[in-house]
């Protein structure tokens, strides 16, 4: 457990490094901080990933049985995908997003009762696994979707408006965040559909039903049909731009929903106590 | 040795002055020949710009030097000496080479950070070398000037930003779209000013070039001059509009060509594809409510020329930081520039052989330990004769080469071939022999 706490810590210091590493680059005056951020960043994803060995190694499940858990794997996802974007389209800017949004969620993490939870033997599939591994890689893509959306809307803003302010300059192009939004979204929405597919197999050998309207069943339903449809009016009639960011910072509440409100405020199968129980 | 600086700029004279005083490029030989001839000039440099005349000099005698140097600008160009005098400017020691190298980092442009003044002063470097007109100490001075406006370069973002119209469209362009290569601009109207936005376009990456104008034959010539240019007839063009990206305006049409109603009709077709409108003509081409429409980025000649305002303002805070690094190298000039001095260097000279002798004559005193005082007493003294023998005719050679030319390559060449230390602070050399001991 030392071992693991000290990961665990190391981590989210890591995380704060690279955000203020990330917001330095974006509000001071020194560019090359994201450079460091980028480096910084890639050692925490690395302790990280370490960290859930560990874990692993102990209580011997998925790392998501907690919101402790759920929260700090969500925080890798994120990070993962960032890097993995920031490799692809030189974005450091969105790491002055992901960067303490992931460290907000190792807070978030570390403030949540650790517990591990020994999973109800009749939920121990190797479906188990694969529906979270699909799930959070696929929010974390509408996270980043997110953050390009917001970003798109301040840069259209600035270019209307014709202020050219300091965070005019930093910002990316709208046909870069357009495009990001639009890998975010080609990427995201095949995860969270595999991930609700295997969602449904593994409630059918645990519970032996596929689909039971639980909320979470039903809130991630309402999401993936909000996104269906941007990806839908991105491809048929050219929703991009504006309308595009707009839709994806919704349907990123609605995810956010789905993802805590759901466990924190309705009860239902995937709450985690349900996870003991049963 | 002192460096001086006569001169005028755009600060300090009007165009009317500036041109009276300009020296032709074509005929750079007669001015440099006449400068050097000047009793009090050892070495001369013409820089001579549409913004700026100076005149760069190496001096043993500053003061005379000014004198000479103004009396020979006024002289040259046949201006009254009085008439000229009160835009001259003259700078000497560490003003003058502050003055030149923050002229060469474009810290003294009319615009700061422009390109062009840096390739102007490596020109009057070329002729002032060609005509034999330039010393040792010159020719390092302008290589430390080239260093340091490379520096400011690289090391601040001086130069970063546009500030030309027509240069601010294209970094516009590039916060819309994300890549130049595959977009398309149109031209309408045959405007200097879009003609040269035009070409930034396609030096930035842009393939097709559109053209269109009233009169078509005009819209074929300018299409001719852009690689992959096409003419379009000034009835058609608003059916080419939706495959356009970018639009650079400037018709002398009195009404808008582009309504409103127009741009909302081509963005659907568009199918919500950004489109930047650049507007340059008084009174505008496009009607400014198409700004209103998603995915419209319309700008006019005022909004351009914001934008190369606040970049003005960015060039000026950067220009703090240039400072910064120029002070440093003015003191590093410095302390080289004093080292050729010829009194400090003979003495520098002398000590150090001084200090050869020593060395080996108790190395040798050490291992003959047989020796009266009366032996050592000799040794001593024939080791200083052979010194003083030895470095005789290089202290003559040292002397007399400061008056006459050439006296800083036997400094330097002394320094150079005996490792003689830069610091010519007596304090630190008497110091040295404690560090022996």
């Amino acid at each position: 457990m030392g071992t693991m706490n000290l990961l665990f810590n190391l981590t989210t210091l890591i995380y704060l490094l690279a955000s203020i590493c990330y917001l330095l680059a974006m509000l001071g005056k020194r560019p090359q901080a994201a450079r460091t951020g980028r480096w910084v960043l890639l050692a925490g994803v690395v302790l990280h990933a370490a960290c859930f060995a560990v874990r692993h190694s102990t209580t011997g499940g998925a790392p998501v049985t907690s919101l402790h858990e759920s929260l700090s794997f969500f925080a890798w996802c994120l990070v993962l995908l960032f890097l993995l974007f920031d490799l692809r389209f030189r974005l450091s800017v969105m790491g002055a997003f992901a960067g303490p949004l992931a460290f907000l969620l190792m807070l978030g993490s570390a403030v949540s009762p650790d517990v591990v939870v020994q999973l109800n033997p009749m939920l121990r599939s190797w479906l188990f696994p694969v529906h979270i591994v699909f799930a959070f890689f696929g929010n974390a893509a509408f996270a980043l979707a997110f953050g390009a959306g917001v970003m798109y809307l301040v840069q259209d803003r600035m270019l209307k408006s014709k202020r050219f302010t300091r965070i005019y300059q930093l910002l990316p192009s709208l046909g870069t965040l357009d495009k990001v939004n639009y890998t975010c979204l080609s990427v995201g929405f095949p995860l969270m559909t595999l991930g609700i597919i295997s969602g449904a197999f593994w409630a059918n050998t645990a519970w032996g039903a596929y689909w039971s309207w639980d909320p979470k069943e039903t809130w991630a339903l309402i999401t993936w049909f909000l996104y269906a449809a941007l990806l839908h009016g991105r491809l048929t009639i050219g929703w991009r731009g504006r309308k595009a960011a707009i839709f994806s910072i919704i349907g990123f509440l609605f995810l956010l929903f789905t993802f805590l409100g759901v466990n924190l405020l309705l009860d239902g199968q995937h709450t985690f106590e349900a996870f003991a129980q049963l | 040795m002192n460096i001086v600086v006569v001169g005028l700029s755009h600060k300090t004279a009007p165009v009317e002055i500036r041109e009276k005083v300009a020296f032709p490029p074509t005929e750079m030989a007669t001015p440099l020949r006449q400068m050097l001839a000047l009793p009090a000039v050892a070495e001369g440099v013409i820089v001579s710009t549409c913004n700026r005349v100076e005149l760069y000099a190496v001096s043993r005698t500053p003061e005379a030097a000014v004198i000479e140097l103004k009396r020979f600008l006024a002289d040259f160009h046949q201006i009254a000496a009085d008439k000229l005098s009160e835009h001259l400017y003259d700078l000497e020691g560490k003003d003058a080479i502050r003055h030149v190298l923050r002229v060469a980092a474009s810290l003294d442009s009319m615009i700061i950070g422009e390109p062009q003044i840096l390739g102007q002063i490596k020109t009057a470097y070329g002729y002032a070398s060609e005509y034999k007109t330039l010393g040792l100490i010159l020719n390092r001075f302008l290589h430390k000037a080239f260093s340091v406006a490379k520096r400011v370069r690289t090391e601040t973002a001086i130069a970063s930003n546009a500030v030309s119209v027509s240069f601010a469209a294209v970094e516009l362009a590039r916060k819309i779209f994300d890549d130049l290569e595959d977009k398309t601009v149109m031209l309408i109207g045959a405007g200097e000013m879009c003609e040269l936005a035009a070409r930034h376009f396609v030096n930035n990456g842009v393939k097709k070039v559109l053209v269109t104008n009233r009169t078509f034959a005009r819209a074929e010539k300018l299409a001719a001059e852009f690689n992959g240019g096409i003419a379009v007839s000034f009835e058609n063009f608003r059916e080419q509009l939706h495959r356009v990206d970018i639009v650079l305006s400037s018709t002398g049409a009195p009404d808008y060509v582009l309504s409103a109603k127009r741009v909302k009709e081509i963005i659907k077709l568009r199918r919500h594809k950004p489109m930047f409108l650049i507007d340059i003509a008084v009174p505008r081409d496009i009607d400014p409510l198409a700004n209103k429409f998603d995915g419209i980025y319309l700008y006019d000649v005022d909004d351009l020329q914001g934008v190369v305002q606040a970049n003005l303002k960015g060039r000026e805070k950067e220009a703090a930081k240039a400072e910064a690094i120029i002070d440093g190298e003015i003191e590093q000039f410095q302390r080289w520039l004093a080292t050729l001095e010829v009194k400090p260097t003979i003495v520098a000279l002398r000590r150090q052989l001084d200090q050869v002798r020593k060395t080996e004559l108790e190395k040798t005193f050490a291992s003959l330990n047989t020796l009266g005082d009366k032996e050592r007493k000799a040794i001593e003294a024939m080791t200083a004769a052979i010194v003083n023998k030895i470095l005789h005719h290089p202290t003559n050679i040292l002397k007399q080469s400061q008056n006459g030319g050439g006296g800083d390559q036997y400094v330097d060449a002394v320094r150079t071939l005996f490792d003689l230390p830069e610091s010519t602070d007596a304090q630190q050399d008497e110091a040295e022999p404690s560090v022996d001991n």
